[in-house]
Protein backbone atom coordinates (compact mmCIF):
# COMPACT_ATOMS: atom_id res chain seq x y z
CA UNK A 1 0.00 0.00 0.00
CA UNK A 2 0.89 3.81 -0.79
CA UNK A 3 2.81 4.38 2.72
CA UNK A 4 1.35 8.49 1.88
CA UNK A 5 -1.92 7.28 2.55
CA UNK A 6 -1.69 6.79 6.43
CA UNK A 7 -1.37 10.39 6.34
CA UNK A 8 -4.13 13.31 6.76
CA UNK A 9 -4.77 16.78 6.57
CA UNK A 10 -6.13 18.17 10.09
CA UNK A 11 -5.87 21.63 9.67
CA UNK A 12 -6.54 24.31 7.75
CA UNK A 13 -6.14 28.18 7.29
CA UNK A 14 -6.14 31.52 5.50
CA UNK A 15 -4.68 34.80 6.25
CA UNK A 16 -7.04 37.89 4.35
CA UNK A 17 -7.12 38.03 0.73
CA UNK A 18 -6.93 40.64 -1.90
CA UNK A 19 -5.61 43.83 -1.00
CA UNK A 20 -3.95 43.28 2.23
CA UNK A 21 -1.87 46.39 2.24
CA UNK A 22 -1.08 45.87 6.00
CA UNK A 23 0.67 42.98 6.03
CA UNK A 24 4.17 41.70 5.39
CA UNK A 25 4.70 38.37 3.40
CA UNK A 26 6.05 36.84 7.10
CA UNK A 27 2.76 38.42 8.61
CA UNK A 28 0.58 36.61 6.16
CA UNK A 29 2.05 33.56 6.60
CA UNK A 30 1.77 33.52 10.68
CA UNK A 31 -2.23 34.70 10.38
CA UNK A 32 -2.43 31.75 7.97
CA UNK A 33 -0.72 29.35 10.62
CA UNK A 34 -2.25 30.60 13.18
CA UNK A 35 -5.78 29.57 11.79
CA UNK A 36 -4.50 26.22 11.00
CA UNK A 37 -3.53 25.64 14.58
CA UNK A 38 -6.76 26.69 16.03
CA UNK A 39 -8.74 24.46 13.08
CA UNK A 40 -6.85 21.72 14.47
CA UNK A 41 -6.94 22.25 17.73
CA UNK A 42 -2.87 21.78 17.89
CA UNK A 43 -0.37 24.37 19.35
CA UNK A 44 2.38 25.45 17.64
CA UNK A 45 4.70 23.31 19.84
CA UNK A 46 2.90 20.03 18.20
CA UNK A 47 4.70 21.08 14.64
CA UNK A 48 7.97 19.13 14.38
CA UNK A 49 8.19 19.52 10.32
CA UNK A 50 7.88 22.72 8.07
CA UNK A 51 7.43 23.19 4.75
CA UNK A 52 7.31 25.96 2.58
CA UNK A 53 8.14 27.48 -0.87
CA UNK A 54 9.87 30.52 -2.18
CA UNK A 55 8.69 34.00 -2.24
CA UNK A 56 9.50 36.70 -4.66
CA UNK A 57 8.79 40.00 -2.80
CA UNK A 58 11.89 39.53 -0.26
CA UNK A 59 14.92 37.83 -0.34
CA UNK A 60 14.57 35.09 1.32
CA UNK A 61 17.91 32.49 1.92
CA UNK A 62 16.62 28.86 2.73
CA UNK A 63 12.93 30.71 2.95
CA UNK A 64 11.72 27.44 5.07
CA UNK A 65 14.38 28.38 7.73
CA UNK A 66 13.27 31.95 7.92
CA UNK A 67 9.65 30.85 8.22
CA UNK A 68 10.15 28.15 11.18
CA UNK A 69 12.56 30.47 13.44
CA UNK A 70 10.10 33.37 12.37
CA UNK A 71 7.37 30.98 14.13
CA UNK A 72 9.45 29.75 16.60
CA UNK A 73 9.42 26.22 15.58
CA UNK A 74 13.13 24.45 15.73
CA UNK A 75 11.48 21.30 13.49
CA UNK A 76 12.93 17.96 13.14
CA UNK A 77 12.64 18.38 9.02
CA UNK A 78 12.40 20.83 6.72
CA UNK A 79 11.89 22.25 3.29
CA UNK A 80 11.26 24.16 0.65
CA UNK A 81 9.38 23.17 -2.14
CA UNK A 82 10.15 24.67 -5.40
CA UNK A 83 7.79 23.71 -8.05
CA UNK A 84 6.19 27.12 -9.04
CA UNK A 85 2.68 26.63 -9.09
CA UNK A 86 2.58 22.87 -8.53
CA UNK A 87 4.45 23.64 -5.36
CA UNK A 88 0.54 23.78 -2.99
CA UNK A 89 0.03 20.49 -3.63
CA UNK A 90 4.03 19.21 -3.63
CA UNK A 91 3.71 20.40 -0.24
CA UNK A 92 1.44 17.81 1.11
CA UNK A 93 3.10 15.64 -0.84
CA UNK A 94 6.30 15.78 1.01
CA UNK A 95 4.85 16.06 4.27
CA UNK A 96 3.03 12.65 3.89
CA UNK A 97 6.57 11.20 2.75
CA UNK A 98 8.41 12.56 5.91
CA UNK A 99 5.69 11.56 8.23
CA UNK A 100 5.89 8.03 6.17
CA UNK A 101 9.39 8.00 6.53
CA UNK A 102 9.40 8.68 10.58
CA UNK A 103 11.39 11.98 10.30
CA UNK A 104 8.40 13.88 12.02
CA UNK A 105 4.95 13.62 12.91
CA UNK A 106 3.14 16.74 12.15
CA UNK A 107 4.17 18.85 9.24
CA UNK A 108 3.13 22.52 8.62
CA UNK A 109 2.77 23.46 5.55
CA UNK A 110 2.69 27.67 4.80
CA UNK A 111 2.65 29.80 1.68
CA UNK A 112 1.88 33.09 0.48
CA UNK A 113 3.33 36.73 0.26
CA UNK A 114 2.33 40.49 -0.29
CA UNK A 115 2.66 40.35 -4.17
CA UNK A 116 0.01 42.84 -4.94
CA UNK A 117 0.81 45.16 -1.89
CA UNK A 118 4.28 45.15 -1.76
CA UNK A 119 4.96 47.27 -4.74
CA UNK A 120 2.57 46.81 -7.24
CA UNK A 121 0.64 45.29 -9.53
CA UNK A 122 2.65 45.82 -12.44
CA UNK A 123 6.00 45.42 -10.83
CA UNK A 124 4.34 41.75 -10.05
CA UNK A 125 3.95 41.61 -13.82
CA UNK A 126 7.31 42.37 -14.76
CA UNK A 127 8.75 40.36 -12.41
CA UNK A 128 6.93 36.92 -12.84
CA UNK A 129 7.65 37.83 -16.38
CA UNK A 130 11.39 37.80 -15.79
CA UNK A 131 11.37 35.51 -13.36
CA UNK A 132 12.46 32.46 -15.39
CA UNK A 133 9.06 31.25 -16.99
CA UNK A 134 10.16 32.12 -20.37
CA UNK A 135 14.32 31.57 -21.42
CA UNK A 136 16.18 34.47 -20.31
CA UNK A 137 18.35 33.88 -23.13
CA UNK A 138 16.05 32.89 -26.09
CA UNK A 139 12.69 34.30 -25.11
CA UNK A 140 12.47 37.05 -22.32
CA UNK A 141 14.51 39.10 -25.15
CA UNK A 142 10.89 39.26 -27.25
CA UNK A 143 8.91 40.51 -24.27
CA UNK A 144 6.42 37.50 -23.62
CA UNK A 145 3.94 37.89 -20.49
CA UNK A 146 3.78 35.40 -18.59
CA UNK A 147 0.21 35.49 -20.22
CA UNK A 148 1.58 35.19 -23.68
CA UNK A 149 3.22 31.96 -22.87
CA UNK A 150 0.19 30.56 -21.87
CA UNK A 151 -1.51 32.42 -25.07
CA UNK A 152 0.88 30.99 -27.22
CA UNK A 153 -0.58 27.41 -26.22
CA UNK A 154 -4.36 28.96 -26.14
CA UNK A 155 -4.48 29.81 -29.83
CA UNK A 156 -2.91 26.21 -30.92
CA UNK A 157 -5.45 24.89 -28.98
CA UNK A 158 -8.14 26.73 -30.53
CA UNK A 159 -6.35 26.14 -33.91
CA UNK A 160 -6.06 22.41 -33.28
CA UNK A 161 -9.18 21.81 -32.14
CA UNK A 162 -11.87 24.35 -32.52
CA UNK A 163 -11.86 25.47 -28.98
CA UNK A 164 -13.30 29.18 -28.94
CA UNK A 165 -12.75 32.62 -26.61
CA UNK A 166 -16.48 31.99 -25.55
CA UNK A 167 -15.72 28.36 -24.29
CA UNK A 168 -12.09 30.26 -22.46
CA UNK A 169 -14.35 33.12 -21.34
CA UNK A 170 -17.04 30.30 -19.80
CA UNK A 171 -14.17 29.43 -16.98
CA UNK A 172 -13.85 32.77 -15.89
CA UNK A 173 -17.33 33.28 -15.21
CA UNK A 174 -17.48 29.99 -13.56
CA UNK A 175 -14.83 30.77 -11.25
CA UNK A 176 -16.12 34.24 -10.57
CA UNK A 177 -19.48 32.62 -9.76
CA UNK A 178 -17.41 30.40 -7.06
CA UNK A 179 -15.46 33.01 -5.60
CA UNK A 180 -19.38 35.46 -5.20
CA UNK A 181 -19.88 32.23 -2.30
CA UNK A 182 -16.41 32.46 -1.13
CA UNK A 183 -16.11 35.16 1.93
CA UNK A 184 -12.55 35.28 1.84
CA UNK A 185 -12.53 35.45 -2.26
CA UNK A 186 -10.12 38.52 -3.49
CA UNK A 187 -12.98 39.37 -6.57
CA UNK A 188 -16.63 38.87 -5.61
CA UNK A 189 -19.06 40.48 -7.89
CA UNK A 190 -20.21 38.35 -10.73
CA UNK A 191 -19.13 38.73 -14.59
CA UNK A 192 -20.64 36.94 -17.51
CA UNK A 193 -19.13 36.05 -21.29
CA UNK A 194 -19.79 38.98 -22.57
CA UNK A 195 -17.93 41.00 -19.90
CA UNK A 196 -14.93 38.50 -20.20
CA UNK A 197 -15.19 39.11 -24.54
CA UNK A 198 -15.40 42.91 -24.16
CA UNK A 199 -11.99 43.09 -21.31
CA UNK A 200 -9.20 44.22 -22.50
CA UNK A 201 -7.00 42.52 -25.06
CA UNK A 202 -3.82 41.37 -22.92
CA UNK A 203 -2.31 38.96 -25.39
CA UNK A 204 -4.20 37.88 -27.91
CA UNK A 205 -6.84 35.34 -27.46
CA UNK A 206 -6.34 36.09 -23.87
CA UNK A 207 -8.32 39.09 -22.60
CA UNK A 208 -7.58 40.63 -18.74
CA UNK A 209 -10.26 38.37 -17.08
CA UNK A 210 -8.89 35.18 -18.93
CA UNK A 211 -5.89 35.99 -16.36
CA UNK A 212 -5.20 35.21 -13.01
CA UNK A 213 -5.30 38.31 -10.59
CA UNK A 214 -2.11 39.76 -8.80
CA UNK A 215 -3.41 39.31 -4.47
CA UNK A 216 -1.88 39.80 -1.27
CA UNK A 217 -2.79 36.14 1.00
CA UNK A 218 -1.11 32.81 2.37
CA UNK A 219 -2.37 29.90 3.29
CA UNK A 220 -1.31 27.12 5.58
CA UNK A 221 -2.54 23.25 6.18
CA UNK A 222 -1.32 21.10 8.65
CA UNK A 223 -0.47 17.11 8.22
CA UNK A 224 -0.21 14.17 10.40
CA UNK A 225 -0.48 10.59 10.36
CA UNK A 226 -4.18 8.93 10.19
CA UNK A 227 -3.33 7.46 13.71
CA UNK A 228 -2.86 10.70 15.40
CA UNK A 229 -5.83 12.30 13.46
CA UNK A 230 -8.15 9.91 14.90
CA UNK A 231 -7.93 12.01 17.67
CA UNK A 232 -8.01 15.31 16.38
CA UNK A 233 -11.29 17.55 16.18
CA UNK A 234 -11.68 17.59 12.76
CA UNK A 235 -12.38 15.14 9.70
CA UNK A 236 -9.09 14.41 7.88
CA UNK A 237 -8.67 14.65 4.69
CA UNK A 238 -6.15 11.44 3.33
CA UNK A 239 -3.82 11.53 1.06
CA UNK A 240 -4.97 8.61 -1.44
CA UNK A 241 -2.74 9.13 -4.61
CA UNK A 242 -0.07 11.81 -6.36
CA UNK A 243 1.55 11.83 -9.01
CA UNK A 244 3.77 13.93 -10.96
CA UNK A 245 4.26 14.98 -14.48
CA UNK A 246 7.14 17.09 -16.87
CA UNK A 247 7.27 17.19 -20.13
CA UNK A 248 9.04 20.28 -20.57
CA UNK A 249 10.36 23.24 -18.95
CA UNK A 250 9.95 25.96 -21.67
CA UNK A 251 6.95 26.47 -24.13
CA UNK A 252 9.28 27.54 -26.95
CA UNK A 253 11.01 24.44 -27.38
CA UNK A 254 8.39 21.80 -27.09
CA UNK A 255 7.12 20.43 -29.99
CA UNK A 256 3.25 20.09 -28.92
CA UNK A 257 1.69 23.01 -26.02
CA UNK A 258 -1.84 21.70 -26.20
CA UNK A 259 -0.62 18.56 -23.97
CA UNK A 260 1.27 17.83 -20.98
CA UNK A 261 2.80 16.36 -18.16
CA UNK A 262 -0.74 15.98 -16.45
CA UNK A 263 -1.51 13.38 -18.35
CA UNK A 264 1.34 11.35 -16.94
CA UNK A 265 0.80 12.94 -13.20
CA UNK A 266 -3.04 12.47 -13.38
CA UNK A 267 -2.62 8.75 -14.28
CA UNK A 268 -0.19 7.95 -11.80
CA UNK A 269 -2.66 9.58 -8.64
CA UNK A 270 -5.32 7.25 -10.21
CA UNK A 271 -3.01 4.28 -9.81
CA UNK A 272 -1.79 5.00 -6.95
CA UNK A 273 -5.85 5.58 -5.46
CA UNK A 274 -7.18 2.84 -6.84
CA UNK A 275 -9.76 5.20 -8.11
CA UNK A 276 -11.64 6.35 -10.94
CA UNK A 277 -12.55 9.51 -12.85
CA UNK A 278 -16.02 8.82 -12.20
CA UNK A 279 -15.66 8.35 -8.36
CA UNK A 280 -13.97 12.23 -8.33
CA UNK A 281 -16.71 14.69 -6.87
CA UNK A 282 -14.91 17.69 -7.08
CA UNK A 283 -11.77 18.83 -9.00
CA UNK A 284 -9.73 21.42 -7.53
CA UNK A 285 -8.11 22.68 -10.85
CA UNK A 286 -5.16 25.73 -11.44
CA UNK A 287 -6.43 28.15 -13.29
CA UNK A 288 -3.66 30.76 -13.90
CA UNK A 289 -5.79 31.26 -17.32
CA UNK A 290 -8.64 30.00 -18.46
CA UNK A 291 -7.24 27.77 -20.90
CA UNK A 292 -5.22 26.03 -18.47
CA UNK A 293 -8.17 24.68 -16.73
CA UNK A 294 -9.49 23.07 -20.35
CA UNK A 295 -5.97 21.76 -20.88
CA UNK A 296 -5.85 19.83 -17.70
CA UNK A 297 -9.79 18.07 -18.12
CA UNK A 298 -8.38 17.07 -21.07
CA UNK A 299 -4.88 15.52 -19.56
CA UNK A 300 -6.16 14.51 -16.35
CA UNK A 301 -8.71 12.28 -18.67
CA UNK A 302 -12.35 13.94 -17.23
CA UNK A 303 -12.76 14.00 -21.41
CA UNK A 304 -10.45 13.40 -24.77
CA UNK A 305 -7.98 15.65 -25.83
CA UNK A 306 -9.90 18.69 -27.71
CA UNK A 307 -12.80 18.35 -26.12
CA UNK A 308 -11.60 20.68 -22.94
CA UNK A 309 -13.83 23.90 -24.27
CA UNK A 310 -17.13 21.91 -24.77
CA UNK A 311 -16.70 20.57 -21.61
CA UNK A 312 -16.31 23.76 -19.85
CA UNK A 313 -19.92 24.99 -21.04
CA UNK A 314 -23.36 24.73 -19.96
CA UNK A 315 -22.55 24.57 -16.23
CA UNK A 316 -21.04 21.59 -16.37
CA UNK A 317 -17.98 22.83 -14.30
CA UNK A 318 -20.06 24.68 -11.86
CA UNK A 319 -21.55 23.98 -8.52
CA UNK A 320 -24.57 22.32 -9.44
CA UNK A 321 -22.54 20.24 -12.94
CA UNK A 322 -21.56 17.26 -13.25
CA UNK A 323 -17.63 17.97 -12.26
CA UNK A 324 -17.83 21.00 -10.08
CA UNK A 325 -14.41 22.38 -10.63
CA UNK A 326 -11.94 24.92 -8.20
CA UNK A 327 -15.10 25.60 -6.03
CA UNK A 328 -13.27 28.85 -4.07
CA UNK A 329 -13.10 30.85 -7.35
CA UNK A 330 -9.85 29.39 -7.82
CA UNK A 331 -6.21 32.23 -9.19
CA UNK A 332 -8.94 33.78 -11.73
CA UNK A 333 -11.47 35.22 -8.41
CA UNK A 334 -10.69 33.46 -5.55
CA UNK A 335 -6.87 35.36 -5.45
CA UNK A 336 -3.42 34.45 -6.76
CA UNK A 337 -0.31 35.26 -4.36
CA UNK A 338 2.42 33.60 -6.23
CA UNK A 339 3.93 30.46 -5.86
CA UNK A 340 1.59 30.07 -2.86
CA UNK A 341 -1.46 30.52 -4.71
CA UNK A 342 -1.71 26.85 -5.56
CA UNK A 343 -2.10 25.73 -2.14
CA UNK A 344 -5.86 27.45 -1.81
CA UNK A 345 -7.18 25.04 -3.91
CA UNK A 346 -5.95 22.05 -1.57
CA UNK A 347 -7.42 23.92 1.49
CA UNK A 348 -10.76 23.69 -0.63
CA UNK A 349 -10.01 20.57 -1.02
CA UNK A 350 -10.10 20.05 2.63
CA UNK A 351 -13.51 21.63 3.21
CA UNK A 352 -15.57 19.90 0.76
CA UNK A 353 -14.70 16.61 2.21
CA UNK A 354 -15.35 18.16 5.28
CA UNK A 355 -18.77 19.44 4.27
CA UNK A 356 -17.62 22.81 5.17
CA UNK A 357 -17.53 24.74 2.44
CA UNK A 358 -20.86 26.78 2.90
CA UNK A 359 -22.52 27.99 0.34
CA UNK A 360 -20.15 26.33 -2.09
CA UNK A 361 -20.30 22.69 -0.52
CA UNK A 362 -21.23 20.04 -3.44
CA UNK A 363 -23.43 17.25 -1.39
CA UNK A 364 -21.15 15.16 0.41
CA UNK A 365 -18.26 15.34 -1.00
CA UNK A 366 -15.75 12.38 -0.37
CA UNK A 367 -13.28 11.98 -3.13
CA UNK A 368 -11.74 15.27 -4.04
CA UNK A 369 -8.94 15.81 -6.95
CA UNK A 370 -6.47 18.39 -6.99
CA UNK A 371 -3.99 19.41 -9.43
CA UNK A 372 -1.11 22.11 -9.61
CA UNK A 373 0.79 23.61 -12.38
CA UNK A 374 3.76 25.05 -12.44
CA UNK A 375 5.82 27.24 -15.01
CA UNK A 376 3.88 26.90 -18.87
CA UNK A 377 2.04 23.68 -18.20
CA UNK A 378 5.60 22.46 -17.26
CA UNK A 379 5.63 20.76 -14.26
CA UNK A 380 2.19 18.97 -12.69
CA UNK A 381 1.50 17.38 -9.16
CA UNK A 382 -2.08 15.79 -9.02
CA UNK A 383 -2.86 15.03 -5.40
CA UNK A 384 -6.17 12.53 -4.72
CA UNK A 385 -7.52 13.50 -1.26
CA UNK A 386 -10.50 11.33 0.47
CA UNK A 387 -12.64 11.54 3.58
CA UNK A 388 -11.32 7.68 4.65
CA UNK A 389 -7.79 6.29 4.29
CA UNK A 390 -7.35 3.70 1.70
CA UNK A 391 -6.36 1.44 4.47
CA UNK B 1 18.08 50.29 -27.30
CA UNK B 2 16.67 50.96 -24.50
CA UNK B 3 18.77 49.66 -21.54
CA UNK B 4 16.58 48.68 -19.26
CA UNK B 5 15.22 46.26 -22.12
CA UNK B 6 16.40 42.48 -21.15
CA UNK B 7 18.78 41.25 -23.56
CA UNK B 8 20.80 37.76 -24.26
CA UNK B 9 23.40 37.03 -21.67
CA UNK B 10 25.55 34.36 -23.66
CA UNK B 11 27.69 31.99 -21.70
CA UNK B 12 30.09 29.53 -22.55
CA UNK B 13 27.09 27.39 -23.86
CA UNK B 14 25.28 29.68 -25.93
CA UNK B 15 28.20 31.78 -27.24
CA UNK B 16 28.21 30.18 -30.59
CA UNK B 17 24.58 30.47 -31.39
CA UNK B 18 24.70 34.48 -30.21
CA UNK B 19 28.24 35.11 -32.12
CA UNK B 20 26.41 33.34 -35.47
CA UNK B 21 23.37 35.59 -34.91
CA UNK B 22 25.81 38.68 -34.96
CA UNK B 23 27.05 37.54 -38.07
CA UNK B 24 23.28 37.29 -39.30
CA UNK B 25 23.20 33.66 -38.87
CA UNK B 26 21.09 30.93 -37.67
CA UNK B 27 22.97 27.76 -36.18
CA UNK B 28 21.50 25.14 -34.68
CA UNK B 29 23.01 22.01 -32.33
CA UNK B 30 23.09 18.75 -34.11
CA UNK B 31 23.45 15.48 -32.91
CA UNK B 32 26.32 13.30 -34.73
CA UNK B 33 25.00 10.27 -33.43
CA UNK B 34 21.34 10.66 -34.53
CA UNK B 35 21.52 12.95 -36.52
CA UNK B 36 18.87 15.38 -34.61
CA UNK B 37 18.50 19.20 -34.28
CA UNK B 38 17.17 20.53 -30.64
CA UNK B 39 17.10 23.77 -29.25
CA UNK B 40 17.14 25.37 -26.92
CA UNK B 41 20.61 24.23 -26.55
CA UNK B 42 22.19 21.34 -24.50
CA UNK B 43 25.43 20.06 -23.82
CA UNK B 44 23.93 16.72 -24.68
CA UNK B 45 21.58 15.50 -26.94
CA UNK B 46 17.50 15.50 -25.42
CA UNK B 47 16.78 12.24 -27.98
CA UNK B 48 19.69 10.14 -27.27
CA UNK B 49 22.33 11.74 -25.09
CA UNK B 50 25.18 11.49 -26.85
CA UNK B 51 27.44 14.16 -26.03
CA UNK B 52 28.86 14.38 -29.79
CA UNK B 53 27.52 17.66 -30.90
CA UNK B 54 28.42 20.52 -33.45
CA UNK B 55 26.83 23.60 -34.75
CA UNK B 56 25.26 23.65 -37.93
CA UNK B 57 23.68 25.89 -39.94
CA UNK B 58 20.06 26.17 -40.69
CA UNK B 59 17.72 27.30 -43.34
CA UNK B 60 16.75 29.96 -41.28
CA UNK B 61 13.00 28.88 -42.94
CA UNK B 62 10.02 27.00 -40.78
CA UNK B 63 6.48 28.06 -40.02
CA UNK B 64 4.70 30.12 -37.86
CA UNK B 65 3.19 27.06 -34.57
CA UNK B 66 1.24 29.49 -32.81
CA UNK B 67 1.48 33.64 -32.29
CA UNK B 68 0.19 35.94 -29.34
CA UNK B 69 -0.43 39.70 -30.30
CA UNK B 70 0.85 41.65 -27.13
CA UNK B 71 -1.02 44.54 -26.36
CA UNK B 72 0.13 44.99 -22.44
CA UNK B 73 3.93 44.98 -22.46
CA UNK B 74 5.92 43.08 -19.46
CA UNK B 75 8.02 46.14 -18.44
CA UNK B 76 8.31 49.71 -19.52
CA UNK B 77 11.18 48.67 -21.82
CA UNK B 78 9.05 46.92 -24.37
CA UNK B 79 6.11 49.79 -23.98
CA UNK B 80 7.10 51.40 -27.22
CA UNK B 81 6.83 47.86 -29.37
CA UNK B 82 3.20 47.52 -27.87
CA UNK B 83 1.58 46.05 -30.13
CA UNK B 84 3.48 43.14 -31.00
CA UNK B 85 3.97 39.60 -31.78
CA UNK B 86 5.88 37.55 -30.52
CA UNK B 87 5.67 33.48 -31.98
CA UNK B 88 6.74 30.09 -31.75
CA UNK B 89 8.23 29.29 -35.16
CA UNK B 90 8.52 25.17 -36.20
CA UNK B 91 11.91 25.72 -38.01
CA UNK B 92 12.49 23.11 -41.51
CA UNK B 93 14.87 21.33 -38.95
CA UNK B 94 12.41 20.12 -36.69
CA UNK B 95 13.04 22.41 -33.38
CA UNK B 96 10.85 24.82 -32.70
CA UNK B 97 11.67 28.32 -31.29
CA UNK B 98 10.22 31.78 -29.95
CA UNK B 99 10.59 34.69 -31.44
CA UNK B 100 8.86 38.12 -32.38
CA UNK B 101 7.12 38.24 -35.79
CA UNK B 102 7.64 40.56 -38.82
CA UNK B 103 4.78 41.40 -40.73
CA UNK B 104 4.92 43.16 -44.08
CA UNK B 105 2.89 45.64 -45.35
CA UNK B 106 0.13 44.48 -42.81
CA UNK B 107 -0.39 41.36 -43.13
CA UNK B 108 -1.85 39.36 -40.38
CA UNK B 109 -0.32 36.25 -38.14
CA UNK B 110 -1.29 33.31 -39.06
CA UNK B 111 -0.79 29.82 -38.04
CA UNK B 112 1.19 27.48 -40.38
CA UNK B 113 2.58 30.85 -42.06
CA UNK B 114 5.99 30.21 -43.83
CA UNK B 115 8.63 32.41 -42.47
CA UNK B 116 12.15 33.51 -42.82
CA UNK B 117 14.58 34.80 -40.28
CA UNK B 118 16.61 38.45 -40.16
CA UNK B 119 17.99 40.12 -37.11
CA UNK B 120 17.52 43.24 -34.97
CA UNK B 121 20.40 44.55 -34.51
CA UNK B 122 20.78 45.23 -30.70
CA UNK B 123 24.21 46.92 -30.57
CA UNK B 124 27.27 45.91 -31.93
CA UNK B 125 27.59 42.34 -30.20
CA UNK B 126 24.15 40.98 -29.91
CA UNK B 127 21.48 40.34 -32.92
CA UNK B 128 17.86 38.62 -32.45
CA UNK B 129 16.55 36.79 -35.01
CA UNK B 130 12.99 37.67 -35.54
CA UNK B 131 11.12 35.81 -38.54
CA UNK B 132 9.49 37.70 -41.35
CA UNK B 133 6.33 36.25 -42.85
CA UNK B 134 6.78 35.51 -46.51
CA UNK B 135 3.56 34.37 -47.55
CA UNK B 136 -0.15 34.93 -45.80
Amino acid sequence: MNPTARCSIVGIGESAVGKVPDRSALQLQADATTAALTDAGLTIADIDGLITTPVRVEAWNMPCGVVASYLGIRPDYLLTVDLAGASGAAMIHHAAMAIAAGQCTTVLCVAGQNLLSNRSRSHAVKAMAESGAAHPQFEVPYGPLVASNYALIARRHMHEYGTTEEQMAEVAVTMRRHASLNPNAHKRDLISVSDVLKSPMITSPLKILDCALVSDGAAAAIVTSADRARDLRQKPACLLGQGYGLRHSYIGETLNVTSSGAVDSGRKAFAMAGLKHSDIDVAELYDCFTITVIIELEDLGFCKKGEGGAFVQGGRIGLEGELPVTTHGGLLSGGHCGVGGGFFHVLEAVRQIRGSAGARQIGNAETVLVHGNGGTIAIHCTLILGAAAAV
Amino acid sequence: MQTDRPVPAPNPETAPYWKAARDHRLTLPRCLACGKYHFYPRSLCPFCASRSLAWEPCSGRGVVYSYTEVFRAPSPAFAADVPYVVAIVALDEGPHLMTRLVLPGGMSPGIGQPVEVLYEDLDDELSLPRFRATQP
